[in-house]
């Protein structure tokens, strides 16, 4: 097990009006190279969860375990694991700084201490990750469109080389291509390297299309930690969540409905194609 | 972490404090800030402390909420007693090379240290207690008679309110950059006074876009619903006194007297 939280509780604000149990007795463990979803209603806590990964806000109880060590032990030190566990934020766009694009890229490298070819080579290399070409190096990121500064904030954190990588809403506010374009990136990222992925996304189609196995948080709590098909057959349970399963899952219950034997555990628009091609080719 | 600031930020509950209206905890903090700067005796303390430690009592904000506020200006506190201990002239009880502490200086050190506490803590009970709108349109209220003489009353209120509902704001967008710049293995923490003042930048930057951002945003939107200052302007809720906003005053009154007598007593002995 890479990352392992045992039994994590965490209030805001503690003693005062605005005092909130924003995680409730959370536990899990994710493997290394998994592609996990994270799912849950706007204010569920997820935020919260995924910036107590990297260690930036101290659970009030319980323990975090990050490649077997405890990552609250007095002698651990919380910026090795940040090195680690790189953390996306939502809007992370708003955190650029420097006058160039490459300047602001290499910022996380340096910060860990390489020397100045290693430095410029992750930068680049993470730049090309993320798809800016070698034309918007010296670009100032204020300059950028929103995709564009969403990538190079992205490939700020991919500069880095962490071995987890957490995306906090990575697509929200982006368009279509925009949208497709990121997650693609994350896809092949997480093909080519095996790097573990967190992705916190409020599309059930990114999350049926990419991940593994499925977080949902409902009010603090994880309530359900399963793979991808069980989670959306349940979404009966996931629409009083406000919550729902992808589109293509009601088409299917739909069909069904009508009397027509389709299988219902379908998540993604390519496999519904396929099961209706099947349909037909049956029906000859 | 700076979400912790409390200073300026409303505490909702329900108490006298929070029902009254906001023109007299205005008028209210200004004369507990005069009254502070009126005496210079044991006695005023003494009625100065009472009266600080009743309405904090009535406020039924948590005191430990209210001193956390305490911990931001705690640097403006030490300067000001450092600068009072050892550069007021006297008769030195210390003396060290050329440090030299007078009982003078140890006396208004002391005093002024007191003072800037109670003037925060009496200020702040204010914002706990009142809402932005409310405390502006208060503020409004009261200077009206200015516009008389020209003074754009209106827009200094709307200003002051846009200022207040934005500290939390920012506040929260530091503690959110500085967390994110933090992932990307930024120290804000350790390091010489060059150092860490250049580790602001990758703060300082982001945030200033930031609220330049919203503060463009605010204003379209209040240009899209047709704001166009005070001329002419109503409220949904008008400000009116009440019977216990009459006996506020009236305790604020029966205080200044204490304070004024104790002044007076402090000149005659
Ligand atoms: N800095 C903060 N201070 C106080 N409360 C907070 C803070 N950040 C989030 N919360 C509260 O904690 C809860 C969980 O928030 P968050 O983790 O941001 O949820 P999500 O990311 O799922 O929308 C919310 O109710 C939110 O209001
Ligand atoms: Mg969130």
């Amino acid at each position: 097990m890479q990352l392992i939280f045992d039994h994590i509780n965490y209030v805001y604000s503690r003693g005062t009006a605005y005092e909130r149990h924003a995680l409730k007795d959370i536990s899990f463990s994710i493997k290394k190279g998994e592609f996990i979803g994270l799912i849950g209603h706007t204010g569920s806590g997820k935020s919260t969860l995924v910036q107590h990964m990297n260690g930036l806000v101290k659970a009030t109880s319980g323990s975090i375990y990050f490649n077997g060590d405890d990552i609250y032990a007095s002698d651990y030190k919380l910026r090795d694991l940040r090195s680690k566990i790189g953390l996306v934020f939502q809007y992370p766009e708003h955190q650029l700084f420097e006058t160039t694009v490459f300047k602001d890229v290499i910022f996380g490298p340096n910060n860990l201490g390489l020397d100045r070819l290693e430095a410029e080579l992750r930068a680049y290399e993470a730049l090309k990750m993320v798809g800016i070409g070698d034309d918007l190096l010296d670009a100032s990121p204020f300059e950028l469109s929103g995709g564009q500064k969403r990538r190079v904030a992205i490939a700020g954190v991919l500069a880095m080389r962490p071995e987890v990588l957490i995306l906090d809403e990575p697509t929200a506010g982006l368009d279509p291509k925009g949208r497709d374009g990121i997650l693609e990136q994350i896809k092949k990222l997480h093909e080519e390297s095996g790097i573990t992925i967190i992705l916190v996304t409020h599309s059930m189609e990114d999350i049926a299309n990419y991940a593994d196995r499925i977080f949902v948080m409902n009010r603090g709590e994880l309530v359900m930690n399963q793979p991808t098909k069980e989670v959306f057959s349940r979404y009966k349970e996931l629409e009083q969540m406000q919550l729902a399963a992808p589109q293509v899952t009601y088409v299917m219950n739909a069909i069904k409905e009508r009397g027509i034997n389709v299988p219902t555990d379908v998540t993604t628009v390519a496999e519904a194609k396929a099961e209706i091609l099947k349909l037909f080719h049956r029906m000859g | 972490m700076i979400r912790d600031i409390t200073i300026g930020q409303y505490y909702p509950t329900d108490s006298i404090l929070h029902r009254l209206d906001p023109r007299v905890k205005l008028v209210g903090t200004i004369l507990f800030i005069v009254s502070l700067f009126l005496f210079h005796s044991f006695y005023g303390y003494i009625a100065v402390t009472i009266f600080l430690a009743s309405v904090i009592k009535l406020s039924k904000v948590p005191f430990r909420f209210i001193v956390k506020g305490l911990k931001a200006v705690v640097i403006i506190l030490l300067f000001t007693v450092f600068f009072n201990l050892f550069l007021t002239p006297g008769e030195p009880i210390f003396q060290f090379g050329i440090i030299k502490i007078t009982d003078e200086g140890l006396r208004s050190a002391g005093f002024m240290a007191i003072r800037l506490t109670y003037l925060i803590l009496g200020s702040s009970l204010m914002t706990f207690t009142t809402t932005p709108n409310q405390l502006t349109d208060g503020l409004e209220r009261l200077m009206r008679p200015l516009r008389h003489i020209k003074v754009p009353v209106h827009e200094i209120a709307m200003m002051m309110s846009i200022a207040l509902r934005f500290i939390p704001i920012l506040l929260e967008e530091t503690d959110k950059i500085m967390k994110a710049q933090m992932a990307r293995g930024a120290d804000f923490e350790s390091g010489g006074i060059l150092k860490r003042a250049k580790s602001m930048i990758p703060l300082l930057v982001p945030l200033f876009v930031s609220a330049f951002r919203r503060a463009n945003d605010l204003a379209m939107a209040m240009e899209a619903r047709c704001y166009r200052g005070g001329e002419g302007r109503t409220k949904m809720k008008p400000l009116k006194y009440s019977g216990r906003d009459y006996i506020s005053y009236l305790v604020l009154l029966i205080y200044l007297g204490a304070v004024i007598t104790s002044r007076m007593l402090e000149n005659l002995l």
